[in-house]
């Protein structure tokens, strides 16, 4: 069996956030110390798991009912939030499995270890997920999550966000990250937003508000789009079908 | 000036945080009723070929503590060496699994089977081994290593990934060692003296 690809980019490291980051309490003692050692993609990390449609609930994009009692829905500012997952090389991603989490609109998260004195919502639970079309299109609806104090400084809040994890063709392109709100001025007060060298990469992960993806009298839409690493790849050795 | 380059830049990476059980395993993590099961917690079918085995351990910080937070994926080829989605692929091995560590202790477990040795890239063998992924809250950016077998001494010593690594003394951070009865023990160590070896692939 012959690798059909020549692998993934290498990752820009001064891109991401590093490891330690001190304001960010937590990664001093769960941070690596040694370096990384760097490594070509191998066949290892060039495949990765599929997942089909099969495995999607008729509600798992939408998590304004998909937790909700009959008839009931989640209490918040209804929104859509739709994108496209893409790879370094401008190429849409299909079949992206892309799962999403979020406190709700008072910025309490259902779990066990949160404490916040925000209450719950009876009708939300919190995970949604989707998988991107051909084109690497993902939507799903939710309510826009909270702000909420954190352990850290004295006084830390994260601004309002989405966590997102998403699946590429490749193992090797695994990513999770968080979703911002465009205009939220607590983006710039956070530790772990600030955990990435700059506000230039920073500010790819905050959501555009699109109005003409509103859906009128119903909810608001944000733009959020995607980038996993790109597949390197010859003319010689491109799958007509693509990657 | 020069024509422009049409790359885009990967999306950074944010830490997975605290909840991370909420959106990649939400019946675990108490959330019932919005999926019929937690992604992952399958590995195998009814008939998979190979050594059935148990891989359990932790995932440490750097005062010894197990993070009872954290969230494992592995991704590994079936008995053959052969990947699912690859020509021959054993259908009975899907490859991918994903555990949380437990909330109290802070162990994880997989039940699979052992893998094949799979081709580098040049066509050579790399010994048997598994695909690590660890996100967790204060890991700002997903852990990648490879859990190979302590037991195949041949293999693993002429491993192309192993053998180019410069600081021998710490290649066995990445060995699974056998307990008996199919079970490997794989303690992921976040910093200390015995760091775990991780790959920037």
């Amino acid at each position: 069996m012959t690798d059909k690809t020549s692998g993934l980019f290498h990752r820009d490291r001064s891109w991401h956030p590093a490891a330690l980051t001190p304001p960010y309490k937590t990664s001093i003692k769960r941070s690596p110390a040694a370096a990384p050692i760097s490594m070509p993609s191998t066949l290892s990390e060039d495949t990765g798991p599929v997942f089909t449609r099969d495995i999607l609930g008729p509600q798992d994009a939408d998590l304004i009912h998909n937790f909700a009692s009959e008839g009931q829905s989640a209490i918040g500012p209804r929104i859509i939030v739709y994108g496209r997952v893409l790879d370094e090389t401008g190429r849409g991603v299909p079949n992206a499995l892309v799962e999403v989490w979020q406190a709700n609109a008072g910025g309490r998260y259902r779990h066990k270890k949160e404490s916040y004195l925000a209450p719950l919502d009876p009708n939300f639970g919190g995970c949604g997920r989707v998988i991107t079309d051909a084109h690497g299109n993902y939507e799903f609806r939710t309510i826009q999550p909270g702000p909420y104090p954190w352990p850290n400084g004295p006084n830390d809040w994260r601004p309002a966000h989405i966590h997102f994890s998403i699946f590429g063709a490749s193992f090797g392109q695994r990513l999770i990250t968080q979703m911002y709100f465009e205009d939220d001025p607590m983006i710039w007060q956070c530790p772990i937003v600030g955990t990435i060298p700059s506000r230039e990469a920073i500010e790819t992960l905050v959501a555009a508000l699109d109005m003409r993806r509103t859906v009128p009298m119903d909810a608001r839409a944000y733009k959020f789009d995607i980038v996993l690493r790109g597949v390197r790849q010859t003319m010689f050795e491109n799958r007509m079908e693509g990657l | 000036m020069v024509q422009k380059l049409e790359n885009l830049k990967e999306s950074p990476s944010q830490t997975a945080g605290p909840y991370v059980h909420i959106g990649l395993t939400p019946n675990f993590s108490g959330i019932t009723g919005v999926y019929d099961a937690d992604l992952g917690t399958k590995m195998l079918g009814d008939a998979p070929k190979g050594e059935r085995i148990t891989i359990t351990g932790r995932v440490l910080d750097g005062t010894g503590t197990p993070l009872r937070d954290a969230l494992l994926e592995i991704w590994q080829a079936d008995a053959n060496g052969i990947y699912p989605g690859q020509d021959g692929a054993d259908a009975d091995v899907y490859g991918w699994g994903r555990c949380p560590t437990d909330m109290d202790d802070g162990t994880f477990r997989f039940e699979t089977i052992k893998p094949g040795a799979v081709q580098n890239r040049d066509g050579t063998p790399m010994a048997p081994h598994i695909t690590f992924w660890i996100v967790a809250r204060g890991i700002n950016l997903g852990l990648h290593t490879r859990m190979y077998f302590a037991d195949e001494t041949e293999a693993n010593a002429a491993d192309p990934v192993l053998k180019r690594i410069e600081h021998q003394v710490r290649v066995p951070t990445l060995m699974g060692q056998p307990q008996g009865n199919g079970t490997y023990l794989f303690d992921i160590h976040l910093q200390g003296p015995d760091e775990t070896i991780f790959f920037d692939i």
